[in-house]
């Protein structure tokens, strides 16, 4: 043995990459790992602004104001547990006690008005600053947890759950996991089994319960441990007339079309309309709108046969808006037309 | 007798961060997770019994961890292994397995040696923890070889 420390530990051989630190890890100590910037004096000073510029953090916090429009309280609290992250961070530098704030979070809101896009950027975003490991968004309903016989729902809930780990666990209309009426319904056993597992990996996993706010109330009413586990309860607003046509501007350009100026007014007055019909939602109302705006489009261009340039192809024109069924009265979508995504809760 | 069998069996045994480090990369390669245990450690014996279902489409190491650490609490004195399937070829591949568990006494092997005709000589692998029956080896409450 040329390294008569490494003799306590036993034949050791040589690990990979490890090769130009056998001289520092001579003494048989663990290494510290690579992660974790280095400690702080007491009397240090830090400016915040540089810190969150290293982390590329309020790079990622603007883009979060850009990408969604409107919702106001959802931004600030995102601000503010990026904050509380950011000090939680710089505390431990000093050496200061940081326990890890709890992240279950609960979204409230209409349909349509973002609750899973937000959950999808939260997950890069916490990953960013450092608290999760992955960030990746899992997306299950009731389906994925509760199992169909005795003894299926536990590993079931246990499997998604696993696969959450690191990363956001969205449960969409969580409040579909508990049936009163039914004693013998295994939702109840996906909720034991979620809080226990909320409780004691709450460093590996955010929880974000979504779905409609007054079902949420009856469902935490019902479940108090459930209630009490979740620390941010976030509502998302509707959208206003203005936020909805500034949505309709960021996913046109997004699809690179076009409103010309006559369009826009149309389009303007459609949204109007739509709003104050049933089955409105919000965002995804939107998209679909211009979906079938495009395929009015299409059908048009194809129809005239005439020659056509790029920015015909973009330009999406008046008549293509006012053909709408909500301009005639009716509604703007035909039963045939309603996809489960726009559809309200079901009636169960 | 200190078992080796499957990858880096020849280090000392790994760290749980070294654990994790290594199921991430299993994950990130787009492997299958496996945890298994057994207490019959033969060479030969390569169908051990499985903890749990193979974990599929986990993306964080903390999920393995968590199966390992449920194994060892239910069977700590049992040989425990982690084993990650590549299904990239269409079949079933070992692509990585290591020790993440070992009995507190290894009393390890003896090797038999039987005479046939012609002087020929056949060998076999006689393990110690097998004079008990299954369930019974390992323990430290008398009945097994507690070494």
């Amino acid at each position: 043995m040329s390294q008569p420390a490494a003799a306590a530990r036993g034949f050791a051989m040589p690990r990979p990459g490890a090769a130009g630190r056998t001289a520092a890890t001579a003494d048989g100590l663990p290494e510290p790992g690579p992660a974790g910037p280095e400690p702080l004096a007491p009397d240090a000073i830090v400016e915040l602004s540089e810190e969150q510029q290293a982390q590329r953090l309020s790079q990622m916090l603007d883009e979060f104001d850009r990408e969604f429009i409107g919702l106001a309280p959802v931004k600030d609290r995102v601000r503010e547990i990026a904050a509380l992250l950011l000090v939680d961070r710089l505390r431990q530098r000093y050496g200061l006690t940081s326990s890890r704030p709890s992240l279950h979070m609960c979204f409230t809101g209409s349909p349509g008005t973002g609750k899973t896009t937000v959950a999808t950027h939260l997950g890069a975003l916490l990953r960013e600053l450092g608290y999760l490991r992955r960030g990746q968004l899992v997306s299950v309903t009731r389906d994925d947890l509760v199992g169909q016989y005795v003894g299926h729902t536990a590993p079931k809930t246990k499997e998604v759950l696993k696969r959450a780990m690191g990363g956001v666990l969205l449960i969409d209309e969580a409040y579909y996991l508990y049936r009163p009426e039914n004693e013998r319904d295994y939702g109840q056993e996906a909720i034991e089994i979620l809080l226990q597992f909320m409780e004691a990996n709450r460093e590996d996993l955010v929880v974000i319960l979504a779905g409609y706010a007054d079902r949420m109330d009856v469902f935490f009413r019902s479940n108090p441990g459930m209630a009490s586990r979740i620390a941010h309860h976030i509502d998302f607003p509707d959208f206003t007339l203005d936020e909805l046509i500034r949505i309709a501007e960021l996913m046109l350009d997004r699809e690179q079309y076009r409103l010309s100026a006559p369009a826009q007014a149309a389009f303007r007055e459609y949204v109007r309309l739509r709003m104050a019909q049933p089955r409105f939602s919000n965002a995804r109302s939107i998209r679909n709108a211009i979906d079938r705006m495009r395929l009015r489009q299409a059908r048009r261009l194809v129809a005239a046969d005439a020659p056509i340039g790029r920015e015909d192809l973009m330009s999406i024109s008046d008549a293509d808006v006012r053909a709408s069924r909500v301009f005639g009265g009716g509604r703007a979508a035909g039963p045939a037309e309603v996809g489960p995504a726009e559809v309200g809760p079901p009636a169960r | 007798m200190r078992i080796t069998q499957g990858t880096f069996s020849y280090l000392p045994d790994l760290t749980d961060e070294e654990i994790a480090a290594q199921i991430q990369y299993a994950v990130d390669q787009g492997w299958a997770v496996a945890v298994e245990f057994t207490d019959d450690p033969h060479p030969r014996n390569v169908l051990w019994e499985m903890w749990g279902l193979p974990m599929f489409g986990i993306a964080d190491a903390a999920a393995g961890m968590h199966e390992v650490a449920a194994c060892r609490a239910a069977y700590p004195e049992r040989y425990i292994r982690v084993s990650a399937y590549d299904a990239s070829l269409g079949r079933q591949t070992t692509a990585l397995s290591f020790l993440v568990n070992r009995p507190a006494s290894e009393p390890g092997f003896r090797l038999d040696r039987t005479e046939g005709a012609d002087r020929r000589i056949r060998y076999s692998l006689h393990t110690y923890a097998a004079q008990h029956p299954s369930g019974e080896r390992y323990t430290s409450n008398g009945i097994g070889y507690s070494g």
